[in-house]
Formats: structure tokens, C-alpha cells, sequence
């Protein structure tokens, strides 16, 4: 039964990733994206990650590809784009970069992902009488990465600030368009 | 061997990671669409949380997927200021494609 989630999940996050490439249209492209979260959230699952399921589908595949999905809707950019190329041959040397890629990531699968030792004061995922996976997280989230944690809130505050400082138009008032930077 | 009979180790998952991330990775290298070499930025990183999810299960060790809340606040953030850029640069350009952007090409 795990097999038939397992290889159920991994073909639809793979078929997604593949439409998110491939698609045309960038519409079609985000939905692709929410079925690739999804499916990730359902290996999340498989691999006793509980919470993460659940923030993947709530934040990733519902706040984000919202998000996505509105600035597309916003700037009127679901239409096809031109496939041709400025370098003639970029698409070939991406795929052979990609494929590259690929096997490094597989060879140091082979080799150097043999795992050692965790942390004798690491938060085990079952057992030792630490409640669920939600406390667990959360017990390890507010002592051992209490520092990250904080910082994370500086993050956001940067991060909206910045959203905002760069989506709002520029400080005239007089209903003058912006300048257009010909190429 | 039926397919009830797998067993599914963290190598699976691993490799369904590798496979994600260079899909994303080739997508960021081919599209031309900024909106969607976003979205590939995006699988990267979902590839990435999938690896540190299965390490976690690996080693037995629930840090891993506190990690995974990290990348995903990071990922937050970078949405949130990644699509203001391209919606100023597609106030100033009306083009969202990276060949546009070549005001700095020598």
C-alpha cells in the first residue's frame, strides 16, 4: 500500500514538475505547480512529516501559487511566449547542463549519501515519549533553533517592507508615467 | 514481486528529489517567461525540502524538518519580493521575459 502512494505521488510530482516546464501558457504552469506541492505533501506524509504536509498544502499551494497566479492575472502575461532563442544554442546546452546535473546529484547519491551518525540530542521522530510530530517539531523548534527562529521574524519584516518598497510607484504626484528605459 | 511487496526506503526518495531539482533546474536555464522560471526556482526548493525530509527519516532525527520550516519562511520571503520585482520591471518594460532585461548587456 505505502509502494502504491510512494509511486502514485512520485509520478505525479514528476508529470507536474514536467508541466510546469513545459507548459506553454504560465496559468497552466502554476496549476501544474500546485499538483507537483501536493504530491511532494503526500511524500512529506510517507516519510512521517505531519506538520510539513500540512504547511506545504496551506502556505506553498495556497498562499504562494495564489500569489503566483495573481501577479499573472495582474500583468496580463497568460499568453504563450516565443520559443526561439536569442543564443541558438541555449536549449540543447541547458539540457546537457540539466543531465550533468543529474548525475552528479546521482553519484553522490551512490557514494556519499550513506548517512552517519544523527546528534546524540536530537529529537528522535518515534519514541522516547515526546508526544507527536507537531510537539516534536515544536520542541525542537523553540530551544535548539530559537536563534533562527527569531531571525526569521527580521526576514519577513525585510522581505514586506522590500515587497513594498519596490511594487509601489515611485514617489511623484503628479501623474506622470514612469520613464520608460528603452533598450 | 508484486508492488505491495516494495519496500520504500529514503533512497527513493532521494531520487525523486534529484529528478525534481534538475527539472527545475533545466526549466530555469530554458524558459524565458520570468514568472515561470519562478515557479521552477520554486521546484528546486521543493526538491530540496524533500531531501532534508527524508534524511530526517534517515537519520531519525526531527531536526531536518525544522529545517524545512526555514526554507519555506526563506521561500516566502522570496516570493513576496521576487513578484514585486517583476511587477516593477513590468510597469517600466511591459515584457516579462528575460531577454528584455538586457538594459546592463555591454
Amino acid at each position: 500500500m505505502i509502494a502504491f502512494v510512494f509511486f502514485l505521488a512520485a509520478a505525479a510530482a514528476l508529470v507536474g514538475a514536467l508541466g510546469v516546464v513545459l507548459a506553454r501558457n504560465p496559468v497552466h504552469s502554476a496549476l501544474f505547480l500546485v499538483q507537483t506541492l501536493v504530491s511532494v505533501a503526500v511524500l512529506f506524509l510517507l516519510r512521517d512529516a505531519e506538520l510539513l504536509a500540512a504547511v506545504q498544502v496551506i502556505v506553498y499551494a495556497s498562499a504562494i501559487v495564489v500569489l503566483f497566479v495573481f501577479v499573472i492575472m495582474l500583468l496580463g502575461v497568460d499568453r504563450a511566449e516565443s520559443m526561439e532563442d536569442r543564443i541558438p544554442y541555449q536549449r540543447p546546452a541547458a539540457f546537457a547542463l540539466g543531465i550533468v546535473l543529474l548525475l552528479e546529484i546521482l553519484v553522490l547519491a551512490g557514494h556519499e549519501w550513506a548517512t552517519g551518525q544523527h546528534t546524540a540530542r536530537g529529537v528522535p521522530l518515534h519514541g522516547g515519549g515526546f508526544g507527536g510530530n507537531v510537539e516534536r517539531v515544536a520542541r525542537v523548534l523553540f530551544t535548539d533553533f530559537l536563534w533562527a527562529f527569531e531571525t526569521t521574524a527580521v526576514l519577513l519584516v525585510i522581505a514586506v517592507v522590500g515587497a513594498v518598497v519596490l511594487a509601489r510607484r515611485s514617489g511623484r504626484r503628479d501623474g506622470a508615467p514612469d520613464d520608460e528605459v528603452t533598450a | 514481486m508484486t508492488l505491495a511487496a516494495y519496500t520504500i526506503t529514503d533512497t527513493y526518495f532521494l531520487v525523486v528529489a534529484a529528478l525534481l531539482f534538475t527539472i527545475g533546474a533545466v526549466g530555469v536555464l530554458t524558459r524565458k517567461n520570468v514568472l515561470v522560471m519562478f515557479m521552477c526556482v520554486e521546484l528546486m526548493l521543493n526538491a530540496v525540502n524533500l531531501t532534508f525530509v527524508a534524511f530526517a527519516h534517515a537519520l531519525d532525527d526531527v531536526a531536518g524538518q525544522v529545517i524545512v520550516f526555514f526554507t519555506l519562511v526563506v521561500a516566502a520571503a522570496e516570493v513576496a519580493v521576487g513578484l514585486a520585482i517583476i511587477v516593477a520591471i513590468f510597469r517600466r518594460r511591459r515584457h516579462a521575459t528575460a531577454d528584455d532585461l538586457d538594459a546592463l548587456k555591454g
